[in-house]
C-alpha cells in the first residue's frame, strides 16, 4: 500500500492539516500537498479509467505531464472537469471525483471494452459499423460517444462564479522555467539590467535540483536556489512569479502566460487565472525534460509510475508510493529513487537494468552500496496485477519474455530516459535535432524561431536543450542569460560534476517481446494506445508519424503525448526500419498544458463582451421601455411599446404618429466622417459614384459608395461645411469600415492627396424631428430661422436650438419633412428632453428603428445589407441618377464595366404588392419555369424588404426581378418557406408613398 | 481490396491483426499517367476515385509532397453543410453532401458521417432576415433547411444560452441533415480506393515544375523525376498561386491562417454543430467528447500554418457568451492551416490558360464539406471538358463580374 511516511517531506507543512474528499469519502493531508500526493498518502493509487478500455489507471507523474489522474473538481457552479491531481494543490474542502466509469470506479461497466481490446485495434472503428447505413447514426455513434470524454461537463444553467483576467507585460527577456537553468538565466540576463520576467509553473523555485540534491557554489543546491531567488527578488528589473506557466510562444516575440491565482485558494478574492499576454525581445525556455516510461507488458496497471515522480513524492511528500518498489531503468539516473526510498526506509527488492556495466558507475555503485539488488542485462517481461501492481516477472532483456523469476511489489518506478521539453522552442517553428548518445530530441541551435530581423529569439537552457547534470546545465544556463542580452558567454556557478554510464535506449522491453506482450505494453495510458497499434499502424501503411498518431491516437489525449510521443515514434520507425530523425515528430501546438477557456475570455464577459457603445440618449430609451435590437456594439431602440402594447402596434402607432404629427429619431448611430484637406473634394470623387467636389458649401448630396469589386456598400448623406471640408454620413454598421476603407486608400495609394480624415461619429448627438409638425416644434425653440426659404430640402446650416449649439440638415429618410440636428454629444440628452417637453402637445412620438424601416420602404429608400448583399450594384437599385458620368474614374468604376455588370439579365429593383394585400414572407423568392442543369427551381427574383404599411394599410415590399423595371403591372408568383405555397404580387412602383416627393420639401 | 467489417475485424483478431493489408499500396511514379493530380488532399483524391469510378480512367497519379489529408483536409473542423444561398454553391456543397451520406459504404470505410444537424444563429433582426433567405432559397434548391424558434433552439441544444445580455438568440437556420464527419477518414477511405482501382499515390514527392508544348500540358517535373500525363490536376489549397506560377498563369487568391482548436475531452453535451456568426465563433462536440471550436481567419497573408492570438480569443469569447459552461472547460490543442481566399470567397474548378490543366482552389474556409461534390464535378469537369456542378465556378468569373458572392450566407468561417 501506499502511505505517508513518518518524516520528510521538505514542501508539506505536518502541522497543518488539510481535509478533502475524493469520491464522497472525507481524507486527509497536509498542507503543501498535492492531490495526487494526498490521495497516494490515503492509499488512492487507482484514480481513474482509461478513455477506450475502460482499464483501471493510476497515479503515474508528478507534474504537468500527468496523463491518468484526471478528476472532476469542485461541486455546483465551481465544478471543473479534467483536473490533473499532479498540480492540483490540495486546500480545506476540496471535493474531487474520479471521471470516466459507470457506476462507480471499482466496478465500470465500460471494462468489458478491456475485455474485448483484441476486437478493438487501432481505428477498428474506421472499418465496423459500415452497414446498415443508419446504424451509424442512432446506434453505433451514440453509443461510442457515450463511452468516450472523460469528465463531467459543467452545468449549463449555472454562471461561473469566477472571474479572469488579461495582464500586459512588455519586457527585454522571458525566462520560462524556475529550475536552477532558469533562475541562472535570470540571474545572467538580469546582471546587465534588462527587464527580466522569470515565469514558473509550480508553486516552487529549483526545479528538480531541488530534490536530486547537488552541491552548487560549495553549498547544497536547495541553499543556492533560495539565495539566487532571494537576489533576483531583491533586483527591480526582475519580476518573478510562481504558478504561471509558459502556455505559447508566437510570432514577433509574443508569448502567453497562464497564472493560476486562486486555483489552490477558491475561496480567495481576485481573478482566479490570469493571462499573461506578453511581448519579449528574447525568451530563455528553461523548461527541463519529462522522464519516459518504459513499454512493457502491464505498464499501465497503478502502481507503475515514473521513476522520477516515485523520488519526487519520497523528498517532496514524505510519501511512500509504495512499500515495495521495483526499479526498472535504462539510465544511471533511475537509480536516485532506488537510492531514495531505501533512505526513506523502504524497500527496494532490485533495480532491473538492461544495461551491462563493466564498471559500475557511481550511481550503480552507491545502489549497491546500499544494499539493493541489480539485476544487470534484465528486463521486465510483463507487471502482474488488477487494480493494482502486484508483482513483475523478470527475463532476459535480449530475448522474448522467459520468466526467470518473480518479484512481488507493490510499485514499480520506471525511467526510460527524460525528452527535453521543446514545447516552447517549437511553437513558432524552432527545429529538433536528434541527439543519439543522450537517445532523445533536442533543439537545433541552427534551426531557432527568427524574429522579423532574421536572427533568433528564443534560446534554450539546461535540461530542455539536453543537459542532464548541475555543471552543465549552470554553464548552459549562464550562457542563455547572457546571449539573450548581447553580452560574451561566461564561466557559470562551480557545480559537482558528476560522471554516468550511456543510456542504452530502451523501446520495446524485453527486445523480442512477441505479439502477447506488445498488445498489452501501452505507449499512450489515456487513450490506451499499445505497441501493437503502432505496430498495425505501420503495418497498414500509416508511415507519416502524423498519420500513425491520427489512426491510434497516439498522443492526442489530454497530455498531448507528453509520456508517449517518443516511445510511439521509436517504435514506428522501429516498424518502418527507419532512423527516429527521418521518422520526426508530429507538430508541437500551443498550449503547453491546457489552459482555461475563461482566462482566454478575460474581463469581457456578460454584458461587457464585447464594448457596447451608447448615444447619448441611451439611457432615456432604457427608462423609456425601449425594445432593443443590436446594430454592430450599438443597441438601438427597435420600438417603444406602451404598457400593453405589441411591437407590431407600438411600430404602428410611431409609424402614424410621425406621418401625421411629429416623431423623434435617435440617429446617433449614424458614421460621421470628416474629409478635410484641399484635395478632399478629389478624393470622395473617387469614392463616391456621385461628383461630390462641385458640391456647393451649405449644400448636402446623397452619395453612394461602393467596393473595387462595383459591388454598392455604403450610403449616406454629405455635407459640405466650408471649401476644404466635408462631412460624411454613413450607414450605421459602416462607420467604422468605411473609415478604414477611407484610410486604406489613402495611405496606400493617394498617400500624396493632402486630405486627412476624422471619425466624429461619437462627438454629436444626430436627432431626427421628423413629421408635418417638426418645424413648428423647432421654430417654438427657437434660436435659428428654419423656415423653408432659410433652410431649403438638402441644405444645411449652423446656429442654436433652444439655446443648444446646433448644425441642422434638412434631409429626410421617411419622405416626411425633416430635420436631423447635430447637437455636441454632451447636450444629447439635453436637446432630446426639451424637443420632448415642448413638442407634448404636438403628440410628439419617439419612434424606433422599426419604424424608419417601414417609413423608408414606404417611400421607396433603398437600405444597405437589405436591398444589398455584396452582389448588388448601383444600377440594379434604379439609382443610375447617383452616378456621375463626368468623372473619369471612381472605386468600383471599371469593375461596373465587366460584361455580367452590364448585361441585360440583371435583377432590378421594383416594388412589390400582393393580389391580396398581405405581406409577402421576407426573402422569398420568385419562381420561373423550369428547372437548371443541377436540377434546381429556376428563380427570377427576390424579395428584399416586406412590411406591412400601416400609411397604406397593407403589405408592401421592395424586391429584385429580372429586368424588373420593365415589367411593371405584371404579376409574378413567389414561393413561401415550404417550396410550394403560392402568393401571387404585382409589380409596381418602388415608391408607393407621397411619389412626387412633395411632402419632404414643404 | 479486402473489404473492412466487423466479420474481418474478429477474423483478424484471431490471428493478431496480422493479415490487414496496407490500406494504399506504396507507389513510385511510373513515367506517364492519363492523369497526374497534384495534391493528396481530399478533393484531390475525391476526384481521382470518381475520374475512375464514374469515367473509367484509372491510369492516375496523385502526388503529395507531403503526407496524405495533411493539408486542410487533417486539420478542418469537419461540418458538412449545404444551406448555401446562392444556385451554384447550394447545388455543389448538397451534391457532396448527398454523397457523404453513402459514402461510408461506397469506400467501404467508415468516414463517420454524422447528420446530427447544423444549427445557424440568428441573433440579430438582419440576422433572422438573411436566414429566412436562405430558408426560400434552398426550397427551391432542393436543401432541406428550415427556420426554428429559440425554443426549439434551446430544446435540440441545451447547453445554449438563450438570453444572452447582448445578442439574444432570435432563431435559427436548421439544417437536420447537415452534421461533421472524420475528416482523416475522408482522406484514407478514398485513398484506399483510389489505390484499390490501380492508381498510384506518391507522397514525399514535390512537384517543381509544369511541363507543357505549345500551350498544352505535357506532364510535371517532380523531386522523384519528370512525369508525363495528358491531363493534370492541380488540387493544393494553401499553395494553389505557387503551382499556378509553373503553370504560368496567375490566379485570384490571397492565402491567410485559418485556426480552430479544440477542449479537453468531456461527456456527451451536444449533438449538432452551431454556428453563431454575430459573435463569430462555431463549435461541435467530436464523438472522443472534444469541442471542437472554430472562428475567423487571421487578416494579413501567411503560409505558415499557424495563427494570431487575437482571433482565438475573440472566437472563445463569442462562444462563452453562447456556452456560458464553456468558461470552465480548457483549451487542449490549437492550431491552424492555411487556406485559399478568392474575391468572393468561393472556390475555382476550372479550365486554366494552359490546356489540359484544370484547378480547384479558392475553398477558403469551408472546403471540407465539399470534397465529394468537389471530386464529383472536378472529375466530370477534367473528363468530358465540362460539368453543371462546375460551370459557374470558373477562374474567368472575375473577369466577367459574375461572382458568386455567398457573404450573407457565410459571415463568418466554417
Amino acid at each position: 500500500m501506499s502511505t505517508r511516511l513518518a518524516t520528510g517531506g521538505r514542501l508539506i507543512d505536518r502541522s497543518k492539516p488539510v481535509r478533502f474528499q475524493f469520491n464522497d469519502t472525507w481524507l486527509s493531508g497536509f498542507e503543501g500537498d498535492t492531490l495526487a500526493s494526498a490521495l497516494l498518502a490515503n492509499d488512492k493509487v487507482m484514480v481513474g479509467r482509461s478513455f477506450k478500455y475502460h482499464r483501471p489507471r493510476g497515479i503515474v507523474a508528478s507534474g504537468a505531464e500527468e496523463p491518468n489522474a484526471l478528476v472532476n473538481l469542485g461541486k455546483g457552479a465551481r465544478h471543473e472537469p479534467n483536473q490533473r491531481a499532479t498540480t492540483t494543490e490540495l486546500f480545506d474542502g476540496l471535493y474531487a471525483t474520479s471521471q470516466n466509469h459507470w457506476p462507480s470506479l471499482e466496478f465500470d461497466i465500460g471494462a468489458i471494452n478491456a475485455k474485448l481490446a483484441r476486437f478493438l485495434p487501432a481505428g477498428f472503428y474506421y472499418k465496423m459499423f459500415i452497414h446498415p447505413r443508419p446504424f451509424w447514426k442512432h446506434i453505433y455513434e451514440p453509443f461510442i460517444r457515450q463511452s468516450a470524454g472523460l469528465g463531467r461537463a459543467p452545468d449549463p444553467e449555472t454562471r461561473d462564479p469566477d472571474t479572469y483576467e488579461h495582464f500586459y507585460a512588455y519586457v527585454d527577456v522571458l525566462v520560462v522555467g524556475g529550475g536552477v537553468a532558469g533562475l541562472q538565466a535570470a540571474k545572467a540576463a538580469a546582471k546587465s539590467g534588462a527587464r527580466v520576467l522569470l515565469i514558473e509553473q509550480t508553486a516552487h523555485w529549483g526545479g528538480r535540483a531541488a530534490v536530486d540534491g547537488g552541491m552548487v557554489d560549495g553549498q547544497p543546491a536547495r541553499d543556492w536556489i533560495a539565495a539566487t531567488v532571494k537576489t533576483l527578488e531583491g533586483m527591480e528589473n526582475v519580476t518573478l512569479r510562481t504558478r504561471c506557466m509558459g502556455a505559447g510562444v508566437y510570432d514577433h516575440g509574443y508569448v502567453l502566460g497562464y497564472e493560476r491565482l486562486n486555483d489552490h485558494q477558491p475561496q480567495a478574492d481576485g481573478p482566479r487565472h490570469r493571462l499573461w499576454r506578453i511581448r519579449t525581445k528574447q525568451i530563455i525556455t528553461a523548461t527541463g525534460a519529462i522522464e519516459r516510461p518504459i513499454s512493457f507488458a502491464g505498464n499501465d496497471l497503478p502502481g507503475v509510475m515514473l521513476a522520477s515522480a516515485v523520488r519526487d513524492y519520497v523528498v517532496n511528500y514524505g510519501v511512500a508510493p509504495g512499500e515495495r518498489t521495483v526499479v526498472v531503468t535504462n539510465n544511471d539516473d533511475g537509480y536516485r529513487t532506488a537510492i531514495a526510498l531505501k533512505a526513506a526506509g523502504l524497500a527496494v527488492p532490485a533495480v532491473i537494468d538492461p544495461r551491462v556495466h563493466a564498471i559500475d558507475p557511481p550511481l550503480v555503485a552507491q545502489a549497491k552500496a546500499a544494499g539493493i539488488e541489480v539485476l544487470m542485462g534484465r528486463a521486465v517481461a510483463k507487471a502482474k496485477g488488477g487494480r493494482r501492481v502486484t508483482g513483475i516477472v523478470v527475463t532476459a532483456h535480449s530475448g522474448e519474455g522467459a520468466a526467470l523469476r518473480e518479484i512481488a511489489c507493490d510499485c514499480v518506478a520506471m525511467s526510460g530516459g527524460w525528452s527535453p521539453v521543446v514545447h516552447l522552442w517549437s511553437h513558432c517553428g524552432g527545429k529538433l535535432t536528434w541527439d543519439a548518445h543522450h537517445a532523445f530530441f533536442r533543439p537545433d541551435p541552427a534551426k531557432a524561431p527568427t524574429g522579423a530581423d532574421g536572427a533568433p529569439f528564443v534560446h534554450v537552457a539546461g535540461s530542455a536543450n539536453g543537459y542532464l547534470f548541475l555543471k552543465d546545465v549552470l554553464q548552459d544556463a549562464e550562457n542563455a542569460g547572457r546571449v539573450s542580452v548581447g553580452l560574451e558567454r561566461d564561466p557559470a556557478p562551480d557545480a559537482n560534476s558528476e560522471h554516468a554510464a550511456p543510456i542504452h535506449p530502451v523501446w520495446m522491453m524485453p527486445a523480442k517481446a512477441g505479439d502477447d506482450l506488445r498488445a498489452k505494453a501501452w505507449l499512450d495510458y489515456q487513450n490506451d494506445v499499445k505497441v501493437s497499434d503502432v505496430q498495425l499502424a505501420a503495418r497498414e501503411g500509416f508511415e507519416s508519424v502524423e498519420h500513425t498518431k491520427r489512426y491510434t491516437t497516439l498522443g492526442m489525449a489530454t497530455d498531448q503525448g507528453k509520456l508517449s510521443n517518443i516511445n510511439g515514434l521509436a517504435i514506428l520507425s522501429d516498424a518502418l526500419g527507419e532512423d527516429i530523425p527521418q521518422v520526426g515528430t508530429t507538430t508541437f501546438r500551443p498550449p503547453y498544458t491546457p489552459i482555461s477557456m475563461g482566462a482566454i475570455a478575460g474581463q469581457a464577459r456578460d454584458e461587457i463582451f464585447q464594448p457596447i457603445r451608447k448615444t447619448p440618449v441611451h439611457a432615456w430609451h432604457e427608462e423609456n421601455g425601449a425594445v432593443w435590437e443590436p446594430v454592430g456594439q450599438w443597441r438601438r431602440p427597435y420600438c417603444f411599446p406602451r404598457k400593453g402594447e405589441s411591437k407590431h402596434q407600438a411600430v404602428r402607432r410611431e409609424v402614424r404618429a410621425t406621418r401625421n404629427g411629429v416623431g423623434l429619431l435617435d440617429a446617433s448611430t449614424l458614421g460621421k466622417i470628416v474629409v478635410k484637406g484641399s484635395d478632399a473634394g478629389r478624393f470622395l470623387d473617387m469614392l463616391y459614384t456621385n461628383l461630390m467636389s462641385t458640391l456647393p458649401v451649405g449644400k448636402c448630396r446623397y452619395g453612394l459608395m461602393c467596393t473595387e469589386n462595383g459591388f454598392l456598400t455604403d450610403d449616406g448623406v454629405v455635407a459640405r461645411l466650408d471649401e476644404d471640408t466635408f462631412l460624411c454620413h454613413t450607414t450605421t454598421g459602416g462607420a467604422d469600415r468605411i473609415h478604414a476603407h477611407m484610410e486604406e486608400w489613402l495611405q496606400t495609394e493617394w498617400w500624396d492627396w493632402k486630405v486627412y480624415t476624422a471619425n466624429l461619429t461619437e462627438q454629436y448627438a444626430q436627432i431626427a424631428v421628423v413629421g408635418p409638425k417638426a418645424r413648428v416644434l423647432l421654430e417654438r425653440l427657437g434660436g435659428m430661422d428654419v423656415s423653408k426659404e432659410a433652410l431649403p430640402f438638402m441644405q444645411w446650416a449652423d446656429g442654436t436650438l433652444g439655446s443648444i449649439p446646433a448644425r441642422v440638415f434638412r434631409i429626410s429618410f421617411s419622405g416626411e419633412l425633416s430635420y436631423e440636428v447635430a447637437v455636441p454629444a454632451g447636450r444629447g440628452r439635453e436637446f432630446w428632453d426639451l424637443c420632448l417637453h415642448v413638442g407634448a402637445d404636438l403628440g410628439i412620438t419617439p419612434y424606433g428603428t422599426e419604424a424608419l424601416h417601414v417609413m423608408r420602404a414606404e417611400k421607396g429608400f433603398i437600405m444597405i445589407g437589405d436591398e444589398t448583399d455584396g452582389t448588388v450594384i448601383p444600377q440594379d437599385l434604379g439609382l443610375n441618377w447617383a452616378i456621375s458620368k463626368k468623372k473619369a474614374d471612381y472605386i468600383g468604376k471599371r469593375a461596373q464595366e465587366r460584361s455580367h455588370m452590364t448585361s441585360a439579365d440583371r435583377w432590378q429593383l421594383v416594388g412589390l404588392e400582393t393580389l391580396d394585400g398581405s405581406v409577402l414572407p421576407d426573402g422569398a423568392y420568385a419562381v420561373a419555369d423550369g428547372r437548371n442543369a443541377n436540377g434546381q427551381r429556376n428563380t427570377q427574383g427576390r424579395v428584399t424588404s416586406t412590411y406591412y404599411s400601416p400609411t397604406l394599410d397593407k403589405g408592401i415590399a421592395m424586391g429584385l426581378v429580372h429586368n424588373g423595371p420593365a415589367r411593371m403591372g405584371e404579376v409574378v408568383v413567389f414561393l413561401k418557406e415550404d417550396g410550394e405555397t403560392k402568393v401571387k404580387a404585382r409589380i409596381v412602383n418602388p415608391v408607393f408613398y407621397d411619389p412626387k416627393g412633395e411632402k419632404q420639401d414643404v | 481490396m479486402k473489404r473492412y467489417s466487423a466479420f474481418a475485424v474478429a477474423r483478424e483478431a484471431l490471428t493478431g491483426h496480422k493479415g490487414w493489408e496496407r490500406a494504399w499500396r506504396k507507389a513510385q511514379p511510373k513515367k506517364r499517367y492519363d492523369v497526374v493530380i497534384v495534391g493528396a488532399g481530399g478533393h484531390g483524391l475525391a476526384t481521382a476515385y470518381y475520374l475512375g469510378k464514374r469515367f473509367g480512367i484509372t491510369n492516375v497519379a496523385i502526388i503529395e509532397k507531403g503526407w496524405l489529408g495533411g493539408g486542410n483536409t487533417g486539420r478542418n473542423t469537419t461540418i458538412i453543410r449545404s444551406n448555401y444561398l446562392q444556385d451554384p454553391s447550394a447545388a455543389i456543397y448538397e451534391k457532396a453532401r448527398s454523397l457523404y451520406e453513402t459514402l461510408s459504404q461506397d469506400l467501404n470505410y467508415n468516414v463517420m458521417f454524422s447528420p446530427r444537424g447544423v444549427m445557424m444563429l440568428a441573433q440579430t433582426e438582419h440576422e433572422v432576415r438573411g436566414y429566412l433567405r436562405t430558408v426560400h432559397a434552398n426550397a427551391l434548391q432542393g436543401v432541406k433547411t428550415r427556420f426554428i424558434t429559440p425554443a426549439e433552439v434551446k430544446k435540440i441544444v441545451p447547453i445554449i444560452r438563450l438570453d444572452g445580455p447582448r445578442y439574444p438568440v432570435l432563431g435559427a437556420l436548421w439544417q437536420d441533415r447537415g452534421g461533421t464527419a472524420r475528416h482523416d477518414a475522408v482522406a484514407w477511405g478514398y485513398a484506399r480506393a483510389c489505390s484499390a482501382m490501380g492508381m498510384d499515390i506518391i507522397q514525399k514527392c514535390e512537384v517543381t515544375g509544369v511541363r507543357q508544348e505549345a500551350g498544352r500540358v505535357t506532364g510535371v517535373q517532380t523531386t522523384k523525376g519528370d512525369i508525363a500525363c495528358d491531363k493534370l490536376g492541380i488540387v493544393v489549397a494553401g499553395h494553389s498561386g505557387v503551382v499556378a506560377n509553373m503553370a504560368g498563369f496567375r490566379l485570384p487568391i490571397e492565402c491567410v491562417a485559418l485556426q480552430a482548436l479544440v477542449s479537453e475531452p468531456i461527456k456527451p453535451v451536444m449533438d449538432c454543430v452551431v454556428m453563431a456568426n454575430t459573435v463569430h465563433g462555431y463549435m461541435s462536440q467530436s464523438d472522443k467528447g472534444e469541442m471542437v471550436i472554430g472562428g475567423g481567419a487571421d487578416q494579413f497573408n501567411n503560409y505558415s500554418q499557424r495563427g494570431s492570438f487575437h482571433h482565438v480569443e475573440e472566437t472563445v469569447r463569442a462562444l462563452i457568451e453562447t456556452f456560458p459552461m464553456l468558461s470552465r472547460l480548457k483549451m487542449l490543442r490549437w492550431w491552424g492551416g492555411i487556406v485559399d481566399m478568392t474575391g468572393d470567397r468561393s472556390p475555382i474548378l476550372s479550365k486554366t490558360p494552359l490546356e489540359g490543366c484544370f484547378i480547384n482552389c479558392g475553398w477558403g474556409t469551408g472546403g471540407f464539406k465539399a470534397i465529394p461534390g468537389s471530386g464529383w464535378g472536378f472529375a466530370e469537369l477534367m473528363a468530358k471538358g465540362h460539368s453543371p456542378l462546375t460551370e459557374e465556378f470558373s477562374m474567368w468569373r472575375f473577369r466577367e463580374g459574375k461572382f458568386i458572392d455567398e457573404s450573407v450566407a457565410a459571415g463568418v468561417a466554417h
